[in-house]
Order: C-alpha cells, then structure tokens, then sequence
C-alpha cells in the first residue's frame, strides 16, 4: 500500500522534514548570497583564456 | 489496545526530532565557538564582506557542531553513566550511535570544504585540524587515558579565534596565537572546577580525571596553579594589538576575582567544600565562563571602538 498524505509517518517526522527543509533552503540563500558577495568584490576577476581554454 | 498499537506508540516516542540531531551538535558549546570565532575574525585587520564573514561563521560553528557529534558517538558509552550526559541524544535512546558518526562525518567534511570555498585553504585547514583533534586525540586518544586529557584537549576549543583570524587574513599571527593561548590556559582551570563538584561523574565513567588520579587536594593546587599562569598572559595580552584600556580594565577585575576563587578552592578541604554543596567551587565554574566572555567581549569591544581612542594602546 503506498503512503497516503496522512499517514502517520509524516506527522512523526514532521519537524525532522521541516527543520531539514528550512536548512536546505538557508543553504540555497547562502550560496547565492556568497556568489553575489564574490563576484561583486574588488577582487573579481573572470578567467582570462590561455591556451584557447579557460 | 492491542499490541500492535502498543509497538505504535513506542516507535512514535523513539522517533528522533529536528532537535535531536542538532542537539548532537552540542548547541551550547557552538555558542563559545561562535562568538570566540566572530571576535577573531573582527579583531583581525582585514575586512571580509558581511556575508562572507557570516558564512564563515556558519561553517566554523558547524565544523564545531560535527566534532560534538563525533564526540557523543565515541562517547555514548560513559555517557550512560555520567549524572550530566545522561540525556544526550543517544543515551536516552533517541538517536542511534551510527546515525551521529554519519552526521559528524558528513558535516565535518560539508563545513571545511564550504569554509575553504567561501574564505581561504588555511582557515580550512585549521578546521580540518580543529575537528580531528576533537574527535581523535582529545576524545578517542587522551580523553581515557592521561589525567592531562583537558590540558591537552583544551587545544580543540582554542582555535575558533584563530579560524576567524585566518579566515580574514588568510594568515597565523602573534595576534590570533595569545586568543589561543588564552582559551588554552583557560581551559583546565575551567574543567577541574567542574570535576570537583561533579564528584562521582568522572570516577564512575572511569575517565582520568586529576580528581581520580591524582585526587581532589592536587586538582585544587593544579586549578590554582593553572590560574596564576593565565593571569599574566590574560592582562598582558592588554598591551597587544588586541589589546587597550578597555580590555586591560576587563582583565583585571576578571582575573582578581578568578585568582581569588582559585586561592579560595585551594584553601577548602573536602569536609568543607561537602558541608556547603562545593559552593564555591560551583561559583568559580560559573565565573570562569563569564571570565572568557569577557575578555573576548573586550577584545571586541576595543575593535569596534577604536575610532574613539579605545583600541590597542
């Protein structure tokens, strides 16, 4: 029998499901954060071909 | 009811929460390693973007929470016995033990390769280095085996500042050395007040404790001991580039009081120290956290506020 939405599966790991989702999605934003914050910073410079490759 | 629903509402209460697992990563010990790891990277003189440095911080507090959830799988077993650890995650049977070294090993690995990532190799480095020595030669190797486990082992939670420094600067300093060598110093006075009045904790676990090996007179002389050597370093440390008049203030009346509660523990026999439910003892434990606190909070302090003329002398 496959889970149905309520089963109680899903209410024991609730907040096991829900802290790993804010995690994840904390995680998400801190990655696109730290891109802006490189790429935006004084130091940044995009690769220069050498060689015919980057 | 039948038994089936019995089995039920034993699986529904052994079921580990979101906190479980983060308690595995010993929150309060995260908060030191935070906030130490935050002063180091602010009192160094390079600058990071914000959330770089916040990212920083992040990874070093969760390199610092998979050390303690390595520590509490090799561990679980004197656990069980300690008054004080007994209701750790796997002591009380809420998470299993091969579920905190899957965790520990897996954010050990995610935060020193997303601190390289985010700041430089050799803040990586030094988490790398933090972490095994946690896990491995404080807790696997010296824990059970010296009485000089905390002097040694308190190595693994003087790096943060010095993670924060190197995260910033991308180098080792006079500097970030003296915040570890405070914490260092710190560190046994710290815990041998703790061992004395957790008295039968450590014995009956069958750690080394100096309170086991070397009895409760010699951890009384060793705490004072210990103490007179980390004044001198504490209130020299005022005349550093981490240092200043608010520092130098905070670490004479810090360490007066520390000196003074170490000379008092030296002082007590057991009888005494018994009769008042180690009173003093307790005071001088909870001093000595607000005593990092404070020198830190300086150290801070005199950063921020060295526009004004409060910074190093």
């Amino acid at each position: 029998m496959s889970l149905s939405r309520q089963h109680q599966l899903h209410t024991r790991r609730y907040s096991r499901n829900l802290g790993l989702g804010l995690v994840l999605a904390g995680f998400v934003a801190l990655i696109f954060g730290l891109t802006v914050a490189k790429v935006t910073s004084e130091d940044f410079a995009v690769p220069t071909e050498v060689g015919g490759q980057y | 009811m039948s038994d089936a629903s019995l089995n039920t509402i034993e699986t529904v209460n052994a079921e580990a929460q979101f906190g479980d697992y983060f308690a595995l990563l010993k929150p309060r010990v995260m908060v030191l390693v935070v906030f130490t790891a935050l002063v180091g990277m602010l009192a160094a003189p390079v600058s990071l973007h914000p959330v770089v440095g916040f990212a920083a911080i992040l990874f070093i507090a969760v390199g610092g929470g998979a050390s303690g959830a390595l520590n509490m799988w090799w561990e679980a077993d004197i656990d069980r016995i300690m008054k004080r650890t007994r209701k750790r995650p796997i002591p009380s049977g809420k998470v299993e033990r091969g579920e905190a070294l899957a965790l520990g090993m897996a954010l050990a690995g995610f935060s020193v390769i997303m601190l390289w990532l985010a700041t430089n190799w050799l803040a990586a480095a030094l988490l790398a280095f933090t972490i095994f020595f946690y896990a491995v030669i404080y807790t696997i190797w010296l824990k059970r085996w010296t009485p000089q486990n905390i002097v040694i082992g308190g190595a693994a939670g003087a790096f943060p500042p010095m993670i924060g420094w190197a995260a910033a600067t991308g180098t080792v300093s006079v500097e970030s050395v003296l915040m570890f060598a405070l914490i260092f110093m710190w560190t046994p006075p710290h815990f041998w007040a703790l061992a004395l009045f957790m008295k039968g904790d450590y014995h009956e676990a069958g750690v080394p404790m100096l309170t086991v090996t070397h009895g409760r007179r010699s951890t009384r002389r060793h705490i004072l001991v210990y103490t007179c050597l980390l004044a001198p370093l504490a209130i020299g440390a005022a005349f550093t580039a981490i240092g200043g008049p608010i520092y130098l203030v905070v670490a004479l009346i810090y360490n007066a009081i520390f000196l003074k509660g170490a000379y008092a523990i030296w002082r007590r026999d057991e009888a005494t120290a018994e009769a008042d439910g180690y009173k003093t003892e307790k005071q001088v434990f909870k001093h000595s956290l607000y005593y990092l606190f404070a020198h830190f909070g300086a150290i801070l302090a005199g950063v921020l506020l060295a526009p004004y003329g409060l910074g190093a002398f």
